[in-house]
């Protein structure tokens, strides 16, 4: 048992725990809180993955940015109306079925592929090199997500802003 | 030594439980936060490939993928607020506007 495979266990784990409650509890603020856990995890991945610069941008974008805006969100909603939201959910059986078939047929095709498991080479740094892409061969992409994130800045401030 | 099957079993539970939530819930926000959870899953898988074939390409993706899931996250719940201020309501089991 290395500190790596200790590591993947335990993060699994609270990665496992936290979706579901995500999907599970029925109030809709401690739903997000547990999503913000979720999403901490995910970044624990991805440092175990030996990419240290993903978890600074999961930390930052997900952890400190989506969390943020839905709790503003589910905080302006539940001002206008003046009543806590309620949080129910519906077809519990029928979820869990497509869910868990969604699932089975993953895990068998796991299983049938022939995952090669190449051993990974040495964790290096790779912030520089992800930089060097961004700018070399992924450049244009770059500059469309740029074009795509001031339309959604500006979708979203037409959409919340309403008719006055 | 944790296997790449490890990291691809892990994504596809989290995929699984992602769809369970948007599948279950009623609330148009507790919808959103089940399509973050299958995103992430996919990100794990993308992080978990480009690490154990040694090429960059999937973390450079997953990176487009976050920046879009967030302008994704902010227009949707716009977007909920605006049906809010008309409807009253985000349960989108009511929002049938567009049903023929």
């Amino acid at each position: 048992m290395t500190v790596e495979t200790v590591g993947f266990w335990v993060v699994a784990a609270v990665l496992l725990a936290s979706s579901l409650a995500v999907v599970l509890t029925p109030n809709l603020f401690h739903a997000v809180l547990f999503l913000a856990a979720a999403l901490v995890a995910t970044g624990a991945i991805f440092l175990l993955l030996a990419q240290p610069f993903l978890f600074a941008v999961q930390l930052l974008l997900y952890a400190g940015g989506v969390v943020t805006i839905v709790v503003f969100a589910i905080m302006l909603t539940e001002r206008l109306v003046g009543q806590r939201i309620r949080q129910t959910s519906r077809h519990l059986v029928n979820g869990a079925i497509v869910s868990a078939a969604v699932f089975a047929g993953i895990a068998g095709f796991l299983l049938r592929s022939p995952l090669a498991t190449p051993t990974p080479g040495p964790a290096a740094d790779a912030t520089i090199a992800i930089g060097r892409a961004l700018v070399g061969p992924f450049a244009v992409t770059l500059e469309l997500l740029g074009v795509l994130l001031v339309i959604a800045l500006l979708g979203a401030l037409h959409f919340a802003r309403g008719e006055e | 030594m944790i296997g790449l099957s490890s990291y691809l079993v892990l994504a596809a539970l989290v995929f699984s439980i992602g769809l369970f939530g948007v599948l279950t819930r009623r609330n148009a926000v507790g919808i959103l936060l089940g399509i973050e959870l299958m995103l992430n899953a996919v990100n794990i898988n993308l992080v978990a490939f480009a690490r154990y074939n040694g090429d960059l390409i999937g973390v450079i993706f997953t990176l487009f993928t976050i920046s879009i899931t967030v302008a994704e996250v902010a227009v949707g719940l716009a977007i909920v607020i605006a049906i809010f201020r008309v409807r009253r309501t985000v349960e989108a089991d009511r929002l049938d506007l567009l049903r023929g």
